[in-house]
């Protein structure tokens, strides 16, 4: 299977984890995906703004590219980008003097854009597309019930529409899949709740606070590591984990995974050297612990 | 040529601010021939209004009338009695809305006078041409219908038959009862429930005039107010519920456990019960979806250790028919599922329950003895959340109404489950407190003031269990700050729906409903009782949500209705009823297609379509339908409409 | 201007709003009925950032009902909201709380009011900080 993949802005410097292991984690099971020609920033952050239609051009643009290649599905890693694109096409989609507008103002485009583009989550495709049932049996290390924290945050799951789970008060995709590659899968009270997400750059302490919550709730109910899907969910709750227990004296910190990260190494067993220092919290100690490291790494 | 009178009422200034009531009179007078008489007068309505209309029907030998004013649906009737006093034909009056129609919907004086005289000049046309009719007569079955065995329905069946007129109760459960004896103590003196409800079950059930057919529902009802004939299906008695001496001894040795219905789920009866001790009719019953299979025979051991020979595993269902003359509907409420809300983790957590349930919980005769314990693990709950408006006042997600009962039961919960653990702790998150009945504010206030009861005013946004206690997020509104509260229970006050089958009975019955399925009452003020369908009232919790006394006053003000039925010996229905031109009739059948009502037949012999008058509606749909113009509309013909529009549109180009 | 006496602010209740310009303003950037509100709390209660904000999101709606548009605006609120949308969701009457917040924003922004200088933010973590932090702290809080 091919399918096109948008990886946006930190994949490629702060998160390079991220998409390395998901690019080698769907080699393996043949699922090739392919970097989206001349991608644009999706801009982050949807606006809210109903009368600003320059805030969205970004994320349209890249919908465009995918249009470009005549394909109609684009799949993302990261949550963030996930929810913006889905959401950029949605407003577009649902008026269409606003599509005529984009339309005018995309003169230049190769490519009309008619709001077909369906953009999904990596999670999403092995769910729908792929099987969590066969993607268990390709699983050659499983993660021998290694309990996780399924951490969703906010741009999986809201708004209501966007939900990569139709239940979006109590979803299990993450988990389903979890569960497949031989994890045990905790709920834990924050597990749908804010990281703080940009607060993180003028009001640390804010995502401070929320890093203690949500890591002291996936503790409580006995989570040996979190699991995200986003690189700026994980750089508030792994990076600053160091400003939290500066904070907060009681911290105990834990280690955060990519799900991607997980995918290879129940595919491979391995974890790459390269990884480890994009983490804050070594992951190191507790794979070792839990016998998942099964190859001896040069 | 005919006489016509015409009436221009100023109804006080609704008419008279906006319409030149006197300038309509003279110009309709000076614009039809056949007026001899035009009038305005302050309030037509009114007693001298009326003899107005009698003094000049008589004295100048009037042969038909219009009446300008406020909407037919209002005064016609009245205006109609008053002539028919005078001694005209009543269908020769026609009422002229220019009130709804004209005065209340415009501003400018001077073309609302022109529309008023258009409107009534095309109602003097429709009138020149009207017939004296006869009300169709039909015989007045002295017998009524109360469907739903609640204390809405039970009410109601007491009042009927104390009249001295038999009723058939139909209740769909094995017991008659509904939700009201599941409940433990009632607001706000707390009597206990089944104690009040019980002596008005056994008056029910020993009442010589109350047949009671449970395990039953309704099918089918066919005919007009007077003559219903209803079929009803009931699910074969494998128990002869007059031989059953409910000994138990049946129960003991059945080998199958399902979960109780009556227990809300939180205990198992046999599939071979009673639903509750004083369940009315005083029998077992076998459940047959959950039996181990009588064909063939899996298991047999009830039959063989009955001693009163009560069960016969040969047995049917059956097709009971009634002709009834009125129908009252009572099949009340459901509490609204919690899996719709999955943000208070129902399903996932045992001791997130709702309303009911708790009920269950505090009855004495309940699954824990009237004890409060908690389901998962059988623990005194030391503190208790209550969550109020779940699923109600929320149009965006759920239900858009307010379910009234909530504030009122909820904190009898509270109280309750105080009186039972002296030392726990209840929280109550609320939006808002409704509580406009006779001693309910007091309750309310005393729950705080004397139980100390802790209400935090803000909508509970979470429910979460973390090891064995249940943590609830929200906020107080009032101080604006956030609060975490961690108790051993959570209880939903869910919102009150129609009970599940309401949507299905009302389609079948061709009853109004609103979008969740309570039912249409014919005016929400002036007529609560009654429905748009002549013959059938409603009653309880089915027409909305309500407490125990509106549903019990409900029940009885439904069967007055019945009973102003049922006293009469014939039933008058409204002749203006759809004809038949037999000239242009082809017998094609699309008439008969289209009747809601079934009042269009197809005569075997003659092959043309014919008319039931008594069933007919006036709802003009064959009319339409009609391909040659054959069905026509008694005093609405053609030609009636064709110069009803003409003189509307006459000196328009 | 500090109040000797630090007295209790006093509500002004203003009727006509709707020919206000940020009531305008609000309801064409945010296409949101504030009327609609009737401060149940459900916003305030799922609310993430709730101990950091100087009004609940019920007082911000309750204050744009009243036409309050300058404690709105001088509040820390509009600022700390982290627009993660659990108020939207689960409001009862479908008001989108979150886009009411980011429409006082963007009149802040909009008047060229920078609140936060992102660049001047207290931890210098150049080479940590990702690019989406970055990205979206500029967006929200420059308007850029």
């Amino acid at each position: 299977m091919e399918i096109l993949y948008y990886p946006g802005c930190t994949l490629k410097n702060n998160a390079t984890n991220f998409e390395e292991s998901a690019l080698a984690a769907m080699k393996h099971l043949d699922i090739h995906l392919k970097e989206l020609d001349r991608w644009y920033c999706c801009g982050t952050v949807f606006s809210m703004a109903q009368d600003n239609l320059m805030l969205k051009f970004g994320a349209i643009r890249n919908l465009i590219r995918v249009a470009e290649q005549e394909q109609d599905r684009l799949v993302t890693l990261c949550s963030m980008c996930y929810n913006t694109l889905r959401r950029a096409n949605a407003f577009m989609r649902s008026d269409p003097e606003r599509l005529r507008k984009v339309n005018d103002f995309m003169y230049l485009e190769p490519q009309t854009y008619d709001g077909n583009v369906r953009v999904m989550h990596l999670m999403e495709l092995l769910d729908q597309d792929y099987g969590f049932e066969r993607l268990k049996e390709k699983v050659v290390f499983p993660l021998n019930g290694l309990k996780l924290g399924a951490y969703y945050g906010c741009m999986l799951v809201r708004p209501q529409e966007f939900s990569i789970d139709a239940n979006y008060e109590s979803p299990d995709i993450f988990e389903r899949m979890l569960n497949s590659i031989g994890a045990e899968p905790l709920d834990f009270l924050y597990r749908l709740e804010c990281c703080g997400a940009y607060q993180t750059v003028t009001d640390p302490e804010v995502t401070c606070q929320r890093t203690y919550a949500i890591i002291n709730s996936a503790r409580r109910v006995g989570c040996e590591a979190l699991v995200t899907s986003c690189p700026l969910c994980a750089y508030n709750l792994d990076q600053m984990q160091e400003e939290t227990e500066k904070l907060f004296a009681d911290f105990e910190s834990l280690p955060v995974f990519y799900f991607s990260e997980l995918l290879y190494l129940c595919l491979t067993g391995r974890f790459k050297q390269e990884w480890y220092p994009k983490h804050h919290v070594d992951p190191k100690p507790l794979l070792q612990e839990k016998n998942l490291i099964n190859e001896v790494v040069v | 040529m005919k006489k016509i009178g015409v009436f221009v009422c100023h109804c006080g200034l609704n008419i008279k601010e906006t319409v030149d009531v006197v300038e309509v009179a003279r110009t309709v007078k000076e614009q039809n021939k056949e007026v001899v008489f035009a009038q305005d007068y302050i309030f037509m309505c009114s007693d001298p209004g009326q003899n107005l209309i009698k003094q000049t029907i008589e004295e100048n030998n009037l042969d038909k009338v219009v009446v300008a004013c406020c909407s037919p649906t209002l005064h016609e009737t009245t205006f109609r009695e008053a002539a028919k006093e005078a001694g005209l034909n009543e269908f020769q009056l026609e009422v002229a809305n220019i009130r709804e129609q004209c005065s209340w919907v415009h501003t400018d004086k001077q073309l609302a006078t022109k529309k008023a005289i258009k409107i009534i000049n095309s109602l003097i046309e429709k009138v020149r041409l009207n017939d004296s009719l006869e009300p169709v007569e039909a015989p007045m079955t002295k017998k009524a219908l109360v469907i739903g065995g609640g204390v809405a329905g039970i009410q109601a069946a007491l009042d009927i038959a104390e009249a001295g007129y038999p009723v058939v109760l139909v209740e769909k459960s094995p017991s008659i009862g509904g939700h009201m004896a599941q409940l433990s103590e009632t607001f706000p003196t707390l009597d206990c429930s089944q104690c009040i409800l019980t002596p008005k079950m056994v008056s029910v059930a020993k009442h010589k005039n109350i047949t009671i057919h449970a395990n039953s529902e309704v099918d089918m009802i066919d005919g007009i107010v007077g003559n219903f004939k209803v079929r009803i299906r009931k699910k074969a008695p494998y128990v002869d519920p007059n031989m059953c001496t409910i000994c138990n001894d049946c129960a003991e040795v059945c080998p199958v456990w399902v979960p109780n219905e009556f227990e809300e789920g939180l205990a198992f009866r046999k599939a071979i019960y009673i639903p509750f001790p004083q369940a009315i009719p005083a029998t077992y019953t076998l459940d047959i979806d959950n039996c181990l299979g009588l064909s063939p025979i899996a298991c047999g051991k009830c039959r063989e250790v009955c001693e009163a020979n009560a069960i016969n595993y040969d047995s049917y269902d059956e097709i009971i028919e009634e002709d009834v003359g009125a129908v009252v509907v009572a099949t009340g409420f459901d509490l609204y599922n919690m899996e719709k809300m999955q943000e208070y983790g129902y399903g996932k957590y045992p001791d997130v329950i709702d309303g009911l349930m708790f009920e269950r919980i505090l009855s004495a005769t309940g699954p824990t003895g009237g004890q409060v314990r908690r389901p998962s693990d059988g623990k005194v709950p030391k503190s208790i959340v209550f969550i109020q408006c779940c699923g109600s006042r929320d149009p965006e997600h759920h239900n858009s109404h307010c379910s009234r009962i909530c504030c009122m039961y909820t904190a009898k919960h509270a109280k309750l489950y105080k009186h039972n653990v002296h030392d726990g702790n209840a929280y109550i998150f609320y939006i808002d407190i409704r509580s406009g009945g006779k001693g309910y504010e007091e309750f309310i206030q005393d729950s705080v003031e004397k139980e100390h009861i802790i209400y935090i005013r803000g909508k509970a946004a979470k429910v979460f269990q973390e090891k064995d206690e249940l943590v609830v997020w929200g906020v107080d509104t009032l101080t604006g700050k956030r609060v975490e509260v961690r108790a051993d229970m959570v209880v939903l006050a869910m919102a009150m729906v129609p009970s599940q089958g309401t949507l299905d009975l009302a389609k079948k019955l061709k009853m109004s409903t609103n979008e969740i399925g309570f039912l249409t009452e014919a005016h929400p003020k002036l007529r609560p009782v009654e429905t748009v369908k002549a013959g059938f009232f409603l009653a309880g919790a089915a027409q909305g949500p309500k407490d125990i006394p509106d549903t019990v006053s409900q029940g009885s003000a439904a069967a007055s209705k019945a009973l102003a039925l049922l006293s009469s010996d014939r039933i008058f229905h409204n002749p203006e009823t759809a004809l038949v031109v037999e000239e242009y009739c082809c017998g094609c059948g699309i008439c008969v297609s289209v009747c809601p009502y079934g009042a269009r037949v197809i005569d075997p012999k003659k092959k043309i379509a014919l008319v039931e008058e008594v069933l007919c509606e006036s709802c003009g749909s064959c009319i339409a339908a009609c391909p040659t113009g054959a069905s026509q509309q008694k005093n609405l013909t053609d030609s009636q409409l064709s110069n009803m529009l003409n003189a509307i549109l006459k000196g328009v180009s | 201007m500090t109040d000797p006496l630090k007295r209790q602010q006093t509500l002004r209740i203003r009727s006509n709003i709707e020919s206000d310009d940020i009531y305008k303003a609000i309801v064409k950037i945010s296409q949101q009925d504030v009327f609609r509100c009737y401060q149940c709390g459900d916003c305030s209660s799922g609310c993430p950032v709730l101990e950091f904000m100087d009004i609940t999101p019920t007082a911000l709606m309750k204050l744009c009902q009243a036409g309050d548009w300058e404690t709105i605006l001088d509040s820390r609120t509009i600022f700390i909201c982290a627009s993660c949308l659990q108020c939207s969701s689960r409001c009862p009457k479908g008001i989108d709380v979150a886009a009411v917040v980011e429409a006082f924003r963007e009149i802040k922004l909009r008047a060229g009011e920078t609140i936060r200088r992102v660049q001047d933010s207290p931890l210098n973590r150049a080479g940590k900080l990702p690019p989406i932090a970055l990205v979206s702290a500029f967006r929200k809080y420059a308007g850029v």
